[in-house]
């Protein structure tokens, strides 16, 4: 059976080369055999007086079969991802209504947009209980409140990669993840480097947000809609 | 107009009149000149309401009435008369334009001063029970 239909498109879907080559086995370890150095031509020796004595031969016969229709090779895409767009009322210190995940309805004071294009938030976590969080800001409402918080210094350490998982393998099963000789595993603390960031920005936002009456009671609270109210006709 | 009648507000020359609909919506005008059953001729330059044929669909009669205002008077004569008689602060002072006003402010809040809104009226909750169970022991 021939590996491709037509140049460019394999016979098999990724999945059923996948069956196919038994990738399901797992993949093999150890190293690979290291291919014997082969010389590409040998001396033979030929008989006839006018054909010299030896003659170079290729010790592996070339392919008869040639093929003549080229393969188109895929375009190599040039487009790249803009970087996301702040909306103009996001600023830092503005205060964000969250509205997905776990801690949608809480209202959260805007730090920084990353890298990725998502917003760094803080609740402060003191005041709400929101840590340092990355959010989209398409799941945000942005409200005209402004938290003063010029004395706010974020360290470069606060990036994407500091809310990257760490990657602790997988365990044999999930009885082991959660259970230790019969009893559940303790939570690990949050490491300390972790909790010394959210101290020192929280600090920061903290005294912005003593400066104005209401402000943390206001953090504290959680935002809701109640009956006859829609989120198109409120003023933020 | 018969005297029997129990109407109290009619449309006729010098009734404050306030708009519905259209780019003046919201303020009030006064009634110059009546066109036919469904329009009138209105007019308010102190208010920035042009002159214009409004119909009477799209707005609705006040208690107020312009008593000197003769009829199809020019925009200038309009807003002396207005001016003399003070229909605007008369406007103003109905509990109709205040309820308006308050409801547009109310409108107006942003999620944080709904937030301090909600937070007085707490307060004033508050302290009517108190007063209440005060009153109540005694």
């Amino acid at each position: 059976m021939a590996k491709e239909l037509v140049p460019g498109v394999g016979r098999l879907s990724r999945s059923a080369a996948y069956s196919k080559r038994q990738l399901y086995k797992g993949r093999k370890t150890g190293a690979p055999k290291a291919a014997e150095d082969v010389p590409a031509f040998k001396e033979v020796e030929v008989k006839g007086d006018k054909n010299g004595s030896t003659r170079r031969v290729p010790t592996a016969k070339a392919a008869r079969f040639y093929p003549a229709e080229d393969v188109r090779k895929p375009k190599v895409s040039r487009k790249t991802a803009k970087p996301t767009k702040l909306r103009s009322a996001i600023t830092p210190g503005t205060v964000l209504i969250l509205l997905a995940g776990r801690f949608r309805g809480k209202r959260v004071v805007f730090l920084k947009q990353l890298d990725s294009g998502l917003l760094l938030v803080t609740g402060p976590y003191k005041v709400n209980g929101v840590p340092l969080r990355r959010v989209n800001q398409a799941y945000v409402i942005a409200t005209s409140t402004k938290v003063d918080i010029p004395e706010l210094s974020l360290s470069d350490k606060i990036n994407d990669a500091f809310f990257a998982k760490e990657n602790k393998g997988s365990r044999a099963s999930a009885e082991e993840e959660f259970f230790a000789n019969g009893k559940p595993v303790a939570k690990e603390p949050l490491p300390e480097a972790k909790t010394s960031e959210q101290k020192a920005v929280d600090a920061a936002v903290l005294a912005g947000v003593k400066k104005a009456a209401n402000l943390e009671k206001y953090l504290k609270a959680s935002w809701g809609l109640s009956k006859g109210q829609f989120p198109h006709q409120l003023v933020f | 107009m018969p005297a029997e009648s129990t109407f109290k507000r009619f449309v006729e020359v010098g009734r404050i009149v306030l708009l519905k609909s259209g780019p003046s919506a919201g303020k009030t005008a006064v009634i110059v000149d009546i066109i036919d059953h469904n329009r009138a001729l209105i007019d308010n330059p102190a208010a920035g309401v042009p002159r214009q044929s409004y119909p009477y669909r799209h707005l609705t009669l006040t208690p107020l009435t312009s008593k000197k205002l003769p009829r199809g008077a020019g925009s200038g004569t309009v807003k002396k008369v207005l001016e003399a008689e003070g229909i605007a602060e008369k406007w103003a002072a109905t509990s109709w334009a205040k309820r308006r006003a308050a409801l547009e402010r109310r409108r107006a809040l942003n999620d944080f001063e709904r937030f301090g809104a909600m937070l007085e009226k707490r307060k004033r909750r508050d302290g009517v029970r108190k007063s209440v169970k005060a009153a109540k022991k005694a």
